[in-house]
Order: C-alpha cells, then sequence, then structure tokens
C-alpha cells in the first residue's frame, strides 16, 4: 500500500515538475489553417475547435500538442518546440494532466475546476487497469470527447448531468467490451427504469444521481459493501440516520450486507412503495423474515400503522371532495390533509428505524391531522343538509304566498267582472 | 285626526294613491312583455339589499379582498347565502334588462313620445353591464383578475383616448391593488349613484308615459294597475325570489384560487357570458383590416353599434307615423343573432 502511495506521489511531482505548454498567445496558427484543408480523420481536429472549451478560454492547438504554429506545413510539426502530436490511450491521462493538475496555471482559466482528477483517475479502476497496461479501459477523452472537449455545463458534452448515464453505457452496456472484464451490462437498461433514471432522464430532474454520483467521476469505482450506505446518504440523510439506529445496523454488519440495496436494490431502484414493508406481496421484510417470526411481525404492525394513516386520509379526502362539489368552502381542511399527508412521508422514513413504537409515533399527528380534516368535511356535509332543508321551509313558504297572492287577485277579478 | 289624514296633511301621498287608481295597464297578446322592467327592478333591489350587506365584511385590498370574501362565505352566519344570491341576482339581472331591452325595441316602445325612457333605459344596460364588469373583480380570484386584465386590455385599443383609458381604469399600467380599490369605489359608490338618478328618471317617464302598446296591436280592453297588474307583479317577483334562492343553494357561485398576479394566466380564460359576443367577434377578425389594426376595427364597430342602439328611436322614422319598419325588425333580428351566435360559440370555443 505504502509502495503504492509512493509511486503516485512521485508521479504527480515528476507530472508537476513540468512546465505546462503554455501557447496562449500565438499571433499565427497554421495549425487549423492546414488542417481544415485535410480530409478525413485529419480535418476533424480543426472542425470541432470552434466548440472546443480550451478554444474558448484562448488555448491553442500547440497548447496541448506542441509545435511552432508560426511555421507552416510539416515544418510546425517541430519536435524541438514540444511537437508530441496525438497522445496514445495509455498517455491520454497524463497529457491532459500537465495543465489539469496544476491549480496555479488552472486557477488562471477556472479557478472553480478542482485539480484532483489525476490524483483521483490512478485510484480508479479504470486508472489501476490503465497502469497495468490494459489501454481499453476509459482515459479522459473516452468520457469528455476530444475536439471539441466541452465544458461540463455545455448539455451537448458526453459528461453534462442528463448525457453521463448513457456516455457511462456506451462501453459498460457493450457485452463484448464488457466481456473480458466478467462485470454485467445491464446497468443502464436498469437505471432507466429506476426512480433515478426517471428523474434524470425522463423529467429533467438535474438534481436526481447519474452513475458518477455513487461511482464517483474520475475516481469511478464500485462502491463496495461498506461504502454503499455512506453513497446513498448524501441525499438520503435522514434515512442513513434513522437506519444506524436500527436492529438492521448491527445484523447487517455482521452478515456483511450492503445496507440500503439489500432492500432498494443497486441500479433498478423503483420508487419505494408501501408494499416494500410488511409481510404481504412486494415486501422486501420476507426475504429474511420467515413468516412467523418476531420480524415479520414487526413489519406487518409498522405496515398497518402506514396504512391506517392512509384510510384516515382517503376517507377525509372523499368527504372533503363531496363537501366541495356540493359548493362547500373546505379549503381549512386542505391545511389538514397536508399536515397528515407529511406526517405520512415522515413515518415512511421511520420505518428505516425498524421500531414499531417509533412508527406508531410517526403516524399517530397524521391520524389526529387527517381527523381534523373529516371533523371539518363532516361540519360542512352537515351545513349542506341543514342549508337545504332550509331551502325546502323557504321554498314551501314561497309558493304559500305566491299562491296566496294568485287567489287574491282571482278574488279581485272576479270581483272586476 | 286620524294617522291617515295626518301624514297625508304632510306627505300628500293620496296623490300618488289616485294615481295608482287611475293607472290602467292595456291587456293584449303581448302584455307579458310588461313584466320585463319589473323583473329587473325587482333583481336590482335585491343587488342593493345583498350588497349592503356584503358591504360590511368586504375589504377592497389585493391582500384582504379574497380572504373577506372567504370569511364571508365560509364564517359569516347566511354570508354565503347573501353572496351567492348577490352573484346570481346580479347575472340575472344582466339577462333581464337584455329582455327587457328586446321586449320595448320589437314592440317599437321607444316610439313618440317616449324617446327619453328609451335612452335612459339604453344608458341602464350600460350601468348594468359596467357594474358586473366591476363587481367581477372584486373577489380578486385568479379567473376575475385575469378576465379584468383582458377586458381593460382590450380597452387599450380604443382609437385615440385607448391608452388613457386602459390607465384611467386600472389606476396606472397594470391590473393592481389600485384597480381593485377603483372598481370597488364605482361599483359601490359612482354607479349606485348614477342609478339612482337615471333609474329615477326612467320610472317617472314610465309613469308619465303609461305602459305602450304595440303597432300592432289595438287592445280592447284595459286593467287597473293597482291592484291586479301589481299583484301580478308581486307573484312572479315572489317566484323569482324563490328561484334565485334555489340557485344560490344549489350551485352557490364559486370563489376560486387567490389571483396571483406574478403567475401566468390560466388557459381557457374567458370574459363573463354578457360581454362573450364582443370578446369573440373581436377574436374571430383578422389581426388587419384595410391597414388597421382589426381589433381596433371591431371596437369602433362596437361603439357605433351602442350609439346607435341609444339614438333607435331617432333613427326610426317610421315608428314616428305609427308605422312598424320591417327594415328596423330585421336589423334587431341580425344583431340579437350575432349577439347569441357569437356569445354560444365563445362558450364551447377553447381559448
Amino acid at each position: 500500500m505504502a509502495r503504492k502511495l509512493r509511486a503516485v506521489l512521485i508521479a504527480l511531482l515528476l507530472l508537476a515538475s513540468m512546465a505546462p505548454m503554455v501557447v496562449a498567445q500565438v499571433t499565427t496558427d497554421s495549425c487549423t489553417s492546414c488542417h481544415q484543408n485535410l480530409e478525413g480523420r485529419l480535418a476533424k481536429p480543426a472542425e470541432g475547435m470552434a466548440d472546443d472549451a480550451h478554444a474558448k478560454r484562448g488555448l491553442r492547438c500547440a497548447s496541448c500538442h506542441g509545435g511552432n504554429p508560426e511555421r507552416t506545413g510539416m515544418d510546425a510539426h517541430d519536435r524541438r518546440a514540444g511537437y508530441v502530436g496525438a497522445p496514445s490511450a495509455k498517455d491520454v491521462p497524463k497529457f491532459c494532466a500537465r495543465c489539469h493538475l496544476n491549480p496555479e496555471f488552472m486557477r488562471r482559466y477556472n479557478p472553480r475546476l478542482p485539480t484532483d482528477q489525476y490524483a483521483r483517475f490512478l485510484t480508479s479502476v479504470h486508472g489501476k487497469r490503465l497502469a497495468q497496461g490494459d489501454t481499453a479501459v476509459a482515459t479522459c477523452t473516452s468520457c469528455h470527447g476530444v475536439h471539441p472537449v466541452r465544458s461540463t455545463g455545455d448539455t451537448r458534452s458526453p459528461v453534462f448531468g442528463q448525457n453521463v448515464p448513457a456516455t457511462c453505457a456506451r462501453c459498460h452496456a457493450d457485452v463484448s467490451r464488457m466481456k473480458p472484464y466478467g462485470i454485467p451490462t445491464t446497468q443502464y437498461a436498469e437505471y432507466q427504469q429506476s426512480v433515478h433514471g426517471e428523474a434524470l432522464l425522463k423529467r429533467g430532474n438535474r438534481r436526481a444521481p447519474a452513475c458518477n454520483d455513487c461511482h464517483g467521476n474520475h475516481g469511478a469505482a464500485p462502491p463496495g459493501v461498506t461504502s454503499v450506505a455512506n453513497v446513498c446518504a448524501q441525499c438520503h440523510s435522514a434515512a442513513r440516520d434513522l437506519f444506524v439506529k436500527s436492529p438492521h445496523k448491527k445484523a447487517f454488519d455482521t452478515l456483511g450486507m450492503a445496507e440500503c440495496t439489500v432492500c432498494h436494490g443497486t441500479h433498478k431502484i423503483e420508487f419505494p412503495a408501501d408494499a416494500m414493508i410488511g409481510t404481504g406481496a412486494g415486501s422486501v421484510c420476507t426475504q429474511c423474515h420467515p413468516a412467523e417470526s418476531a420480524g415479520s411481525a414487526a413489519a406487518g404492525q409498522m405496515r398497518a400503522s402506514l396504512e391506517q394513516v392512509k384510510t384516515v386520509i382517503a376517507n377525509a379526502e372523499s368527504m372533503l371532495a363531496q363537501a366541495s362539489s356540493a359548493g362547500m368552502d373546505v379549503t381549512d381542511a386542505q391545511l389538514d390533509i397536508n399536515g397528515a399527508k407529511t406526517a405520512l412521508i415522515l413515518a415512511r422514513a421511520v420505518t428505516h428505524a425498524s421500531s414499531v413504537s417509533e412508527v406508531q409515533k410517526a403516524t399517530a399527528p397524521g391520524v389526529a391531522e387527517a381527523g381534523k380534516a373529516q371533523k371539518i368535511g363532516e361540519a360542512a356535509l352537515a351545513e349542506l343538509g341543514f342549508r337545504r332543508r332550509g331551502l325546502s321551509v323557504t321554498v314551501a313558504i314561497i309558493a304559500f304566498v305566491a299562491v296566496t297572492l294568485w287567489l287574491k287577485l282571482r278574488q279581485l277579478e272576479r270581483e272586476a267582472r | 285626526m286620524s294617522v291617515r289624514s295626518w301624514f297625508d296633511e304632510r306627505v300628500r301621498y293620496r296623490g300618488a294613491e289616485d294615481f295608482l287608481h287611475e293607472k290602467e295597464v292595456p291587456v293584449h297578446r303581448y302584455a307579458v312583455t310588461y313584466y320585463t322592467g319589473g323583473i329587473t327592478l325587482f333583481f336590482f333591489l335585491i343587488q342593493v339589499v345583498t350588497g349592503l350587506l356584503l358591504l360590511m365584511y368586504y375589504r377592497p385590498t389585493s391582500d384582504g379582498a379574497y380572504e373577506s370574501v372567504r370569511l364571508i362565505i365560509s364564517k359569516v352566519r347566511f354570508g354565503w347565502l347573501v353572496r351567492s344570491i348577490h352573484a346570481w341576482s346580479g347575472n340575472l339581472m344582466v339577462l333581464a334588462v337584455w329582455l327587457h331591452l328586446a321586449a320595448t325595441f320589437f314592440g317599437k316602445a321607444y316610439r313618440r313620445p317616449r324617446e327619453l325612457t328609451w335612452v335612459s333605459g339604453a344608458v341602464l344596460l350600460g350601468i348594468t353591464v359596467t357594474f358586473g364588469f366591476t363587481g367581477y373583480l372584486l373577489p380578486w380570484n385568479t379567473l376575475s383578475y385575469f378576465a379584468t386584465k383582458v377586458g381593460t386590455q382590450i380597452t387599450g385599443n380604443v382609437p385615440v383616448v385607448g391608452k388613457a383609458l386602459l390607465v384611467f381604469l386600472r389606476g396606472g399600467e397594470d391590473v393592481t391593488e389600485a384597480t381593485l380599490t377603483r372598481f370597488f369605489g364605482i361599483h359601490v359608490a359612482i354607479l349606485p349613484a348614477l342609478t339612482t338618478l337615471i333609474l329615477g328618471l326612467h320610472l317617472l317617464l314610465v309613469q308619465i308615459h303609461g305602459m305602450s302598446k304595440p303597432i300592432s296591436v289595438q287592445p280592447r280592453t284595459s286593467e287597473p294597475f293597482y291592484p291586479q297588474f301589481m299583484l301580478r307583479d308581486f307573484i312572479v317577483w315572489v317566484i323569482l325570489l324563490g328561484a334565485v334562492a334555489a340557485l344560490a343553494t344549489l350551485l352557490p357561485w364559486p370563489l376560486g384560487e387567490k389571483a396571483d398576479p406574478l403567475a401566468s394566466a390560466p388557459a381557457g380564460i374567458k370574459p363573463e357570458w354578457y360581454f362573450l359576443f364582443m370578446y369573440q367577434a373581436l377574436r374571430m377578425l383578422p389581426s388587419h383590416i384595410n391597414g388597421l389594426e382589426g381589433e381596433m376595427v371591431g371596437i369602433a364597430a362596437f361603439a357605433l353599434g351602442g350609439l346607435i342602439l341609444l339614438l333607435v328611436p331617432f333613427l326610426d322614422i317610421w315608428s314616428r307615423q305609427e308605422r312598424s319598419s320591417r327594415i328596423v325588425a330585421l336589423i334587431g333580428i341580425l344583431a340579437l343573432a350575432f349577439i347569441v351566435t357569437m356569445t354560444v360559440l365563445g362558450l364551447v370555443a377553447r381559448f
């Protein structure tokens, strides 16, 4: 371990000692003028430069590839002027790191950009395999693209948040490419069906996690059993805090189980349903807790508590809808309904504590709030009945007055005749 | 001295009593149209009574208007009934005014010497719809807010004075609390004062000239206004009171959502049904007509229509000679068909 660390440090120091090839202030640039007149792969670098994040900040071809852009033709490929041409796959990370691990240099262009990408890359599965000579693994350009390398905030960039899953899938969903590594290729398809994939890819919710949010960006690696809960807790901290207090924590640690994923899965994480808890179909509790066991009974009780709140809310809502459709104002009850629904959401989170009493304590306010709403609904329906009875009486009186007036009119008409 | 004599000596009411006893109402097959004026008056009286009750709780501020109406319908005893009756009766009053206008027009009741009765009635029609327009905003709900925005925007297209008119109506460039307080003032002070004056004149003229009879009708008989006709009027009023109470109870006027001036206008915003024919017609006009803005041309046409309506007694030269003109009747039928068609199109249209 210490040797590996030393090797990484030496590599970093060597790279840091290399002066970044700054040729930002180039007055003439023969690279693009020549390459744009070429065909095929030789023309591509020049075509893409207009969109390149580096070019937009004043860097030119020679900034990365060296050479003398003031000279023309092949004379520009002057190795004395540092011309390195296109780096091989194994050299790409070092090639980019010449600038990207230098904070002083990066500060001049984009101070917010981190400079630890290369160090992280060396710790990633990709980086480790590359160090072992596997050039089929992903390097910087595999994900970020090349000519143009677009800013990560550019929606066209392969590493723009919503594009990340598809970018990773280019390799990780490729069966033939993954075959030598013996890893599955279904992650992307599963992710697309997951609650996270649905949020990010279908609804465009950029706060939803993509591959890199759990696996890391440059230090991409499977989270592993011991750290998967920490990965989920980046967003689901409340669930994590409740889980660590639960009896499951110790049991999972003892059994070497990966906490969150045991119940929720990995890439195909579905929207959590109440059916996941309890003893019925869709329950995840029954995976470990056999019927008639204490755990099964506790799961059933927790589910019953949730169902109780849902039932009371549904009854209250039905009553309020009835009153509202009859024109009664029941707006006040909506606050109670909202309160009950919030309590239900909190109670669902509390199930991570796996404590029947805690769940019951969390559902109690929901039952009370929904009960208040139901009372408002009942009062509104009672008032509606009163109004309708009142209308009947009023109509009867009005009819009586109208008939009396009509009779009087008839009498007057008879007298007039 | 009896109480009657005491009062008569001071207010001379026996003159009015004698007038009532002497007043006759023609009896003929179109005599049913005579009730339309009384029905309109009845709805107006309901509006006055319920409006005064609402005034006790209503607050004309953008923060308080919606909440005060909600308070009225949810907490004030029978507030829901008063507010619902006010809304229903207001709409029925507009309908009654239109019916009264149609009955008067087709019965040619505007002919000499009743020209000013017609003119005062036409002005009352304008006042009635202005009552509706200003009152609609007062609950400050989403529909009323955006409908007012659209409605006042249309006035901005009136030739020459459009912009000034828009700022005058809104109390600024946009519909704000200034518009609400302005509409409130117009609704509860200016329009009632004008109505009192003009309605008073209208009723006085009706009493002076008596009931008009259509040209084609030669009534052989008449009946006393008091008590026969008046009793019939009361019977109609009592039945209508029951109908309004039933509508207000069984179909309470909705309050909707509180207006959010920062939100975008919801889809399907339409003005009240009595403005729908104008709104629909303006929407159907091409953007430009002979180089002029289509909406501006439409507004000018409606303004001209209003002027013609006001001057009907002076334009119908045949009626002065007690002759019934088919052209005038045809124009009336076409105008009515236009209003009904545009209203129906507006009701079924998806904006």
